[in-house]
């Protein structure tokens, strides 16, 4: 009984076996790889987009185009102004560049799936109503009629 | 026996200690270059374009529930001025119209809403009214699915679903905007 506790002792407290850290953190990783997008574009306009509770998802990513409403950023300001702008990809556009836009996306998309392409609008809700008219009407002209208005569940405030 | 020793050596085991340093490297960089998307919103369908003129429909003006919405974010609903927190529920009474009362639809599938805003309109404010139009019918035909099949609307089937939509059909039709207020 004594010789066991002495053991013990001289011993201190085994190391802790790290051996299962990576798979716990590659766990983690492929988590994250798999809920997340990659920023693939810079947002050049600021978009806060409203609160609302009849939420849809958006299946299928690859269906899915979005277009960006909203003041330039800060960077922006000087060369494109404080008026709310268009953004399309990565760049900013005019409204005269949609159909080109949406004929692109549509290219990329199986044949059969065309008719589900969504448009993301992702519009800042300081926006007037003027610009996303705008929007709306070359959409429709485009005959891109499928939009989901891009906004956030409604925060519970307390 | 000499060799046979620095065999055996070989095969020891590959210091795994490092691995986590690199997943814990590889998380990071995808938690900084990755944005956790967002990809909820209101889904819509807009009206095909047509260059003719709207066919000049008479509805009967007790079936129309026509909203406006000015550069104030204002709302004028059936010509009277309303909050934004009474749309929701004022809409479920014309569309369902539970005491049948003369002045409201006769039937939801003849009910039509009918949204128009401004130019200067907030945007917020019109995602607001649109999302409350579009909750009123989400909850009317919850309560239907609920009576009819005691389940919610989201747990019907298929055919159930059909069934209650045809019911209970959306009808949401946008006006051009007006152009009285400031562009901002």
């Amino acid at each position: 009984m004594s010789k066991f506790k002495e053991s013990a002792l001289t011993k201190g407290a085994p190391g802790l076996n790290t051996a299962s850290l990576p798979d716990i953190v590659f766990m983690l990783l492929f988590f994250f790889m798999v809920v997340t997008k990659l920023r693939d574009t810079e947002l050049k306009v600021s978009v806060k987009t409203p609160e609302a509770s009849q939420l849809t998802k958006l299946e299928n990513k690859s269906l899915v185009n979005f277009i960006y409403i909203g003041r330039p950023t800060v960077k922006y300001e000087a060369v494109y102004g404080t008026k709310p702008r268009i953004q399309l990809g990565d760049k900013f556009a005019d409204m005269n560049e949609i159909p080109l836009f949406l004929e692109k996306h549509r290219a990329s998309v199986p044949e059969n799936q065309v008719s589900q392409v969504t448009s993301s609008l992702r519009i800042d809700g300081d926006v007037t109503m003027g610009i996303v008219g705008d929007i709306k009407t070359a959409l429709r002209k485009a005959n891109q009629l499928k939009i989901n208005y891009s906004a956030k569940p409604i925060q519970k405030k307390d | 026996m000499l060799k046979k020793k620095k065999a055996h050596r070989m095969s020891s085991e590959i210091n795994a200690g490092s691995m986590a340093d690199i997943a814990f490297l590889l998380l990071i960089f995808f938690l900084v270059t990755t944005q956790i998307s967002e990809d909820k919103g209101l889904l819509v369908k807009l009206p095909p374009w047509s260059t003719e003129p709207p066919p000049d429909f008479k509805a009967n003006s007790r079936n129309l529930y026509s909203v406006l919405v000015n550069a104030q974010n204002q709302l004028l609903v059936r010509g009277n001025p309303m909050d934004i927190e009474m749309l929701k529920e004022n809409t479920k009474l014309f569309i369902s119209n539970p005491r049948q009362e003369s002045d409201k639809s006769t039937s939801p599938q003849e009910a039509i809403v009918s949204l128009k805003n401004d130019r200067g309109t907030k945007y917020s404010t019109y995602l607001r009214v649109y999302n409350e139009l579009q909750a009123a019918y989400a909850e009317l035909r919850n309560e239907l699915a609920l009576k009819k099949h005691a389940k919610e609307f989201e747990f019907l089937s298929d055919s159930q679903k059909k069934e209650i939509r045809e019911a209970i059909p959306l009808i949401i039709s946008e006006a051009e905007p007006t152009a009285f207020g400031e562009e901002k």
